[in-house]
């Protein structure tokens, strides 16, 4: 099947859905309490496009994300090189990190709320915890995976431990890390919004909340369809980081669009 | 037989006139309870190309990681040129029988990796590893990744990569086992015409007794394992510069193959009663 055909299918899949919503609420088949209207969601969503106020809400949970992702992926990698690393630091934390990560994060949020208050902070340190044991534990395993050979081969070419770390595992755990960095991004935007969710004053989530306090679910929705659009565009700067990054994998750029 | 100028010695008695620059003095390699050779004594001299043959399995590698310092014998001694080997050694070339070369760095990234570790000016290093890619016969493949190249020439580039910082030692480990047979004869006519250009101590191991006696001034055999040792060494004293495929049909090689694989023939055997 070409590529035209296979866009017009997805374009009709997606006509069908929405005009089939569309044409269910119209005859009063779908009630529009609990599935509002696409045209009047639509409406909304361009409502608060064109409304600078909206813009707010959007840098604060941009900052929150941005800010709890690039701290628990700094925190990760770095932990997860180490340990991978030293195998004797990691037996001895293995029950302790297994035991934190055992802990569902969202239970967590009030006692960061107590601890650093209402604002970006608390929301900070939930996405930080949601984004640190996924890259974390992808570093770990990336270095472990290091070709012995091709080790042996750098270290006896002369290389010496910060230069291995630079030539060999940083770029052989590459791959684990980067694809560990797309996965946390979603995660990333959980922490930030759960936690708007829960308590705060301005945010996506808060819009969300609000909508929802109001039995609004036009709002509702306009904020999920926000919410993904947000997480969509900063999956595609990623995916250009990588391609740039790791340009010497084979196919790595046919698999992608595969 | 006549011809044959061959005389099995041993290998602990054999009389150098140049300069040892490999010494291996009762060394035992052990794993846990597993020990894989013990008692060896091998002297490779300077300028001399030493193939150890055995059957698989019976510890040849664990010699070859303890002259590179990548593995420490549990009793006996190893030093090169004098100097007892501790830790990595880095005045050793070491060609991998795997894909050894680092899969995110092009063909002259790798080849310049020696170079890059011990500090030399990047001007220099782009140089002298443009200068070896051509001699390997890869000029124009600088700038391709591992995964860009064949089997071949990415043995060549381990060869570059290998002897671009001029080492003392060069070891090889079943270095063209994975390649297919006209590839393997070209890769060791390669091998010999570098190595003829400036002769270096090398140490080949290899289950291949054609390419033992083909590229080898001296071939030592080693007994099945465990507990392996050296059972005979024999010096192979065909003309050089060789053609490898050409001196198979030598009747001189012939006679020395049929003595060595005399020798061989009962480790083999023994080895495979061992694993069945």
């Amino acid at each position: 099947m070409n590529v035209a055909t296979e866009r017009l299918i997805q374009l009709g899949l997606l006509v069908a859905i929405l005009g089939g919503w569309q044409l269910g609420v119209s005859t009063g088949v779908i009630d529009v309490f609990f599935f509002p209207a696409p045209v009047d969601i639509f409406n909304q969503i361009v409502n608060w496009v064109i409304d600078p106020n909206f813009y707010r809400h959007v840098t604060i949970t941009l900052t929150e994300t941005v800010l709890g992702y690039v701290i628990g992926t700094g925190l990760g990698v770095a932990a997860g090189v180490w340990l991978g690393l030293s195998r004797s630091a990691a037996r001895i934390l293995d029950p302790f990190i297994k035991g934190l990560n055992a802990i569902p994060r969202v239970v967590l949020a009030p006692i960061f709320v107590l601890w650093l208050g209402l604002g970006l902070w608390s929301k900070v340190a939930l996405a930080v915890t949601l984004v640190f044991f996924i890259t974390f534990f992808n570093a770990m395993q990336g270095v472990r995976e290091v070709n012995p050979v091709v080790l042996a081969n750098a270290r006896i070419l002369g290389a010496k431990r910060s230069e291995l770390l630079r030539h060999v595992y940083f770029p052989a755990a590459a791959s684990w890390i980067l694809s560990s960095l797309r996965t946390s991004v979603g995660f990333a935007v959980v922490g930030a919004i759960i936690g708007e969710y829960l308590g705060a004053s301005a945010g996506l989530g808060y819009l969300i909340a609000q909508a929802e306090g109001n039995f609004d679910a036009v709002g509702v929705f306009a904020g999920i369809i926000i919410l993904a659009v947000f997480v969509l565009v900063i999956d595609r700067v990623l995916d250009v980081v990588e391609n740039r990054l790791i340009k010497w994998r084979p196919n790595a750029a046919e698999e992608k669009t595969a | 037989m006549a011809l044959a100028m061959v005389k099995p010695v041993a290998a602990a008695t054999v009389e150098q006139p140049r300069k040892a620059m490999v010494s291996i003095d009762s060394v035992t390699m052990s794993f846990g309870t597993f020990v894989a050779v013990e008692n060896v004594d091998l002297t490779v001299a300077d300028g001399e190309f030493l193939a150890i043959v055995g059957p698989t399995g019976c510890g040849k590698s664990t010699i070859l990681n303890a002259i590179a310092g990548l593995l420490k014998p549990s009793g006996g001694r190893v030093s090169i040129d004098g100097n007892p080997v501790s830790g990595i050694q880095n005045d050793i070339g070491y060609l991998f029988q795997q894909d050894a070369l680092l899969p995110w760095k092009t063909a002259i990234e790798n080849v310049e990796l020696g170079l890059l570790f011990k500090g030399v000016a990047t001007a220099e290093r782009r140089e002298r590893s443009m200068m070896w890619l051509a001699k390997v016969g890869l000029k124009g493949f600088e700038q391709r990744y591992p995964h860009q190249l064949s089997g071949g020439q990415r043995k060549r580039v381990q060869m570059a990569q290998a002897l671009i910082t001029g080492p003392k030692v060069i070891l090889m480990d079943e270095p063209f086992s994975a390649l297919d047979i006209h590839t393997r004869h070209l890769m060791q006519n390669e091998l010999l015409r570098l190595w003829q250009e400036e002769r270096r101590a090398v140490v080949m191991i290899t289950h291949d007794l054609e390419e033992a006696i083909a590229l080898g001034d001296r071939v030592a055999v080693l007994a099945a394992g465990p507990r392996s040792r050296v059972i005979d060494s024999f010096d192979v004293d065909l003309a050089r510069p060789r053609d490898v495929a050409e001196i198979k049909l030598d009747p001189r090689f012939m006679d020395l193959y049929r003595n060595i694989w005399a020798s061989l023939r009962g480790e083999v055997e023994k080895s495979y009663e061992r694993r069945d």
